[in-house]
């Protein structure tokens, strides 16, 4: 009985996205808005439950296909808070565009269930069965707007490379299964590390297709080919919800499958996660310079990012997996009012997703112009935003791993990467307007927009808390 | 109450956005206010400061980021007591100084003036590591925009020059505390990023060397120094006069602030190796800024390159090893900043009037606009270091401090003699250089490229009025300034000496 407790939030969010699409169904037209406030009501329950099911020890439940400890709960409220603001930056834009449809809400209450599955999972089975259901949800949203070629080609790019990545992992899941004789990340840990395994290779040769089939999702280079296109194709208010939470339920796969399991393998995904950190932050970074799409450049840094957040994986210690997971919370926020203002600035059908629709932003509108300045700050890391407390975290472990040679790296490339946000800011700033029309955004989206560049400006001021808060998480996992 | 000093500018950008935003006469008065109250709170804490001691006063500690042992952490001491004052003193005549040249994005204009006030105020403050590298960057957005959107023709090659720069300077400085960061947590097991404590950081030679150099490029960046320059005369130019003021009164100081305060006590064996090298490029900056100066037609860029000159006074002072040389780089500092700061004002004047900086348009302003003239010429000769005024003050303390080393050296090593000897040219090529601008722009022939001209309203006598009484206040006065800058300034000496071998000179 216990285990069911453990896993409410869960069920509660299962049952409620049944009811939704079964609401949905019935509901005319004209209450559409109903299945909306459901969702979001859907949202803010599980992550309250989340918050006060937070268990004081991890708890393995289920006979080891799931665990609940301090690193899940945190990552799984913040998902839940970061879908919440996702979905209601995308109501008007739907809307706009005929596809205010139950469809983007019940999958998109599947997918959060996909993301928490991955979170809380315990068994190789377990985050494979949480990898599918978002994924098959996230193709779905991305072919949504039927009439576009773009999205249904993006749709059909991220489906067959989604498709091979979840190859890689099961074929390096079976591996694994083979070399210790179970999907217990528990177990796998405790077989790895009592030394009975006298030749590691079919191991090692496991870990190199899970660390491949994890650098798919993640989108870390050279695994990166799908991200820009898809980012690209989809409609904004799914790209919104791709670049932000599910980026959190990617690091705890990585950090369930590499760290809880496999930690005894620390010495061989190590030094593949530095190339793959080296490459994701040098192509994110250079090739972003050259894009004149905003979702475009946002899809390149997304990948520079990434390359930051395995650094912190890579350095081995609790602190680096602290820093890492402070990364990625920070992003998801960071990238949620990226793309959330693209959507601001878009209306009637009209995409604001090329560089040249934010020119003279400051003279359309002052605040929004001042909050996309705090985005883009933030992710080029100047303090101080907390986009540059995140990259201090994961230096610091690094130094502090001594690889002082790659905080070097780095650096440089974070350098690089701060000219793309500039330009944009220059843009605003700088240039005259294409179009001086104000900003018609309903008074829902405005506030959400503020309340997000608050937070990346409240979390710059204040980083303590939300550190602390991941680091306890991790003590407590 | 020194919170109050370093916050006040913040609250008042914060005030500003609830200002509508077509009220430009409100939000100037009530930028100019909230100025003003800073600098009443600011000469409030002078008068209070005790002269004494060389520990912080008024300080404030509070934990900011518990887990990397980053603290909120401001103080008072010698060092800065000076510099806050110089920034709360510009602040307002900045402000009055641009009620007529800025008239787009008002608002936009005077929040970021008051951001950019705030993070300076604060990079002063500091005396945690990491809370100081935290305003040094916070400085170059709110510049970024007042060069990028109010500056001149040329302000986007100009602000993204400056921009890269700095930047470059700056996560080089970034890595190093970063390194030092993790050092000091290996060593004693808690994070600390005290500059006191960071004082006796214990790094071995080649560390501190490379930790210096990181510091020093990100500084001398800032200064600065010959051959990392190249960006001031773009960006003096291409700033709009608030903004020249701002850059040349406050922001360059920064790194010759950061010099005394960080780079020279916090490595200080290697600032011993260093030290002939800072010491020459002091002395080029001082020759080499000059000789630009003198060979400029336009009159922003012939101010703009003095700096280099006047900095580089500071620098020598600084690294002579001095008391006196090191006071003399603090008065010099605060100096340069009125005397600069009114020169970029008067030049804005003149610009707004003409829309020309070219020096060959100009000619017997003398007998055009008498007001004018007359506090352009006690500014020139303020420059040129005439005795009385606060130039002569700094520049003099400076040198000597630089002779006085160099004599004591002087059986060991005669270079430090001879690079203050070849500095005192400089004094020689600034009355040349000063003395041209002022010739030609007040004597002969009387032409303007725009007539009549209107005389200086009084806001423009005002402002100069007092940047011209305060240039003489410490130019006739500077015993109090110097009283209190004593205590810290022979702390600093002390550290740095302590680093010099044994038998070497007192």
């Amino acid at each position: 009985m216990t285990d069911f407790v453990a896993i409410t939030p869960e069920l509660f969010l299962l049952t409620m996205a049944c009811v939704v699409l079964i609401v949905d169904a019935f509901l005319p037209e004209a209450y559409r808005a109903v299945t909306y406030q459901l969702a979001l009501m859907t949202l803010v329950i599980t992550g309250g439950l989340t918050v006060a099911l937070y268990p004081a020890e991890p708890q393995v439940v289920f006979h080891g296909a799931a665990v609940v400890d301090g690193m899940g709960s945190v990552l799984k409220a913040f998902i839940a808070g970061i879908a919440f603001f996702a979905f209601t930056y995308s109501k008007d834009y739907l809307r706009e565009r005929n596809v205010f449809k139950g469809e983007y809400y019940v999958l998109g209450l599947f997918a959060v269930l996909g993301m928490m599955i991955m979170v809380s999972a315990h068994s190789l089975l377990t985050i494979y069965l949480g990898l599918e259901l978002l994924s098959l949800c996230l193709y779905a949203m991305v072919a949504m707007h039927r009439d576009s070629a773009d999205a249904s080609e993006a749709a059909m790019k991220y489906f067959v490379l989604g498709a091979l990545a979840s190859g890689m992992l099961l074929y390096g899941i079976s591996m694994i299964y083979g070399g210790t004789g179970t999907v217990d990340l528990g177990e796998i840990a405790a077989v790895v590390a009592s030394g009975d395994i006298v030749d590691d290779t079919v191991l090692v040769f496991g870990l190199v297709f899970l660390v491949v089939g994890l650098a798919f999702k993640l989108g870390a280079v050279p695994f990166h080919m799908w991200l820009p296109d898809v980012y690209h194709g989809a409609p904004t208010a799914v790209t919104l919800f791709i670049g932000s939470a599910p980026k959190m339920a990617a690091f705890a796969m990585v950090m369930r499958v590499l760290v809880d399991g496999l930690e005894g393998l620390q010495a061989d995904w190590q030094a593949m996660l530095v190339i793959l950190s080296i490459l994701s932050m040098a192509v994110g970074n250079v090739i972003a310079i050259a894009q004149t799409n905003l979702k475009r450049m946002f899809a390149y840094s997304t990948i520079a990012h990434v390359g930051f957040l395995i650094l912190g994986v890579l350095s081995g210690t609790e602190a680096g997996y602290a820093a890492s997971m402070f990364y990625a919370i920070v992003y998801a926020i960071m990238s949620l009012g990226g793309f959330g203002m693209i959507v601001l600035l878009s209306r009637g059908g009209f995409e604001a997703d090329r560089l040249e629709d934010f020119k003279g932003l400051n003279e359309r509108s002052p605040w929004f112009a001042f909050i996309m300045m705090v985005f883009l700050f933030s992710m080029a890391g100047v303090p101080p935003f907390v986009g540059f407390w995140a990259k201090w975290s994961v230096l610091r472990e690094v130094v502090a791993a001594d690889m002082v040679w790659l905080a070097v790296v780095a650096v440089v490339f974070s350098i690089i990467g701060a000219f793309y946000y500039l330009r944009v800011v220059k843009l605003m700033y700088f240039d005259k307007p294409e179009d001086a029309s104000p900003i018609t955004a309903g008074g829902d989206l405005q506030a959400a927009v503020s309340i997000n560049g608050l937070a990346v400006l409240g979390l710059g001021l204040f980083p303590g808390a939300l550190l602390t808060l991941c680091v306890a998480a991790l003590a407590a996992s | 109450m020194l919170n109050w000093v370093l916050f006040l500018p913040l609250l008042g950008a914060l005030g500003l956005t609830v200002v509508p935003a077509h009220r430009n006469d409100l939000t100037r008065g009530l930028t100019l206010a909230v100025m003003g109250v800073q600098f009443v709170l600011a000469a409030w804490l002078y008068g209070q400061f005790q002269a004494a001691t060389g520990a912080l006063q008024f300080e404030t500690r509070i934990p900011w980021i518990p887990q990397w042992g980053v603290y909120y952490h401001v103080g008072l001491d010698g060092l800065n007591l000076l510099l806050v004052l110089l920034t709360a003193f510009l602040g307002p005549l900045v402000v009055a100084g641009a009620f007529s040249a800025i008239t787009t994005g008002v608002r936009l204009f005077y929040a970021m003036v008051l951001v950019l006030q705030f993070a300076m105020v604060g990079t002063f403050l500091a005396q945690d590591l990491f809370l100081f590298y935290v305003f040094w960057e916070a400085m170059l957005i709110p510049m970024f925009l007042i060069i990028g959107i109010w500056g001149g023709e040329r302000r986007l090659y100009a602000t993204f020059k400056f921009v890269l720069y700095t930047a470059f300077g700056s996560i080089l400085m970034l890595a190093a505390v970063i390194y030092i960061a993790y050092t000091v947590y290996t060593a004693t097991g808690v994070p600390s990023f005290a500059i006191a404590d960071l004082y006796r950081g214990g790094w071995s030679l080649e560390v501190q060397s490379l930790l210096l150099a990181a510091f020093a490029l990100s500084f001398a960046v800032k200064v600065p120094m010959v051959p990392l320059h190249t960006w001031l005369p773009d960006a003096h130019v291409e700033a709009p006069t608030a903004g020249s003021v701002i850059l040349a009164g406050v922001l360059l100081k920064m790194g010759t602030y950061g010099f005394l305060k960080l780079g020279l006590p916090m490595f200080p064996e290697a600032a011993l190796l260093f030290r002939p090298v800072l010491m020459t490029l002091a002395v080029v900056s001082i020759i080499y800024g000059a000789l630009l100066a003198l060979v400029q037609e336009d009159i922003k860029k012939i101010v703009a390159y003095s700096s280099i000159s006047h900095l580089g006074y500071v620098m020598l002072g600084l690294v002579s090893y001095d008391l006196m040389g090191i006071q003399g780089g603090i008065i010099q500092m605060v100096s340069h900043g009125l005397i600069s700061g009114g020169l970029f004002l008067m030049v804005g004047m003149i610009y707004e009037r003409c829309h020309s900086r070219d020096l060959a348009h100009y000619g017997g302003l003398a007998r055009l606009l008498p007001g004018y003239a007359v506090f352009f010429m006690l500014l020139t000769l303020a420059s040129v270091g005439l005795p009385s005024t606060s130039g002569f003050t700094g520049e003099f303390l400076a040198l000597l401090g630089a002779f006085n080393a160099g004599w004591a050296e002087l059986p060991h090593a005669t270079w430090p003699l001879a690079l203050a000897a070849t500095a005192v040219l400089g004094v020689v090529l600034g009355a040349l250089y000063m003395l041209r601008l002022a010739g030609r722009l007040l004597f002969g022939p009387a032409r303007a490229p725009h007539l009549p001209l209107a005389g200086l309203s009084r806001r423009e006598g005002a402002i100069l009025t007092a940047l011209v009484a305060a240039i003489f206040l410490i130019g006739l006065a500077p015993g109090p300034m110097l009283e209190k800058t004593e205590a810290s300034a022979l702390e600093i000496q002390s550290i740095l000496n302590a680093a010099r071998p044994a038998g070497g000179t007192p």
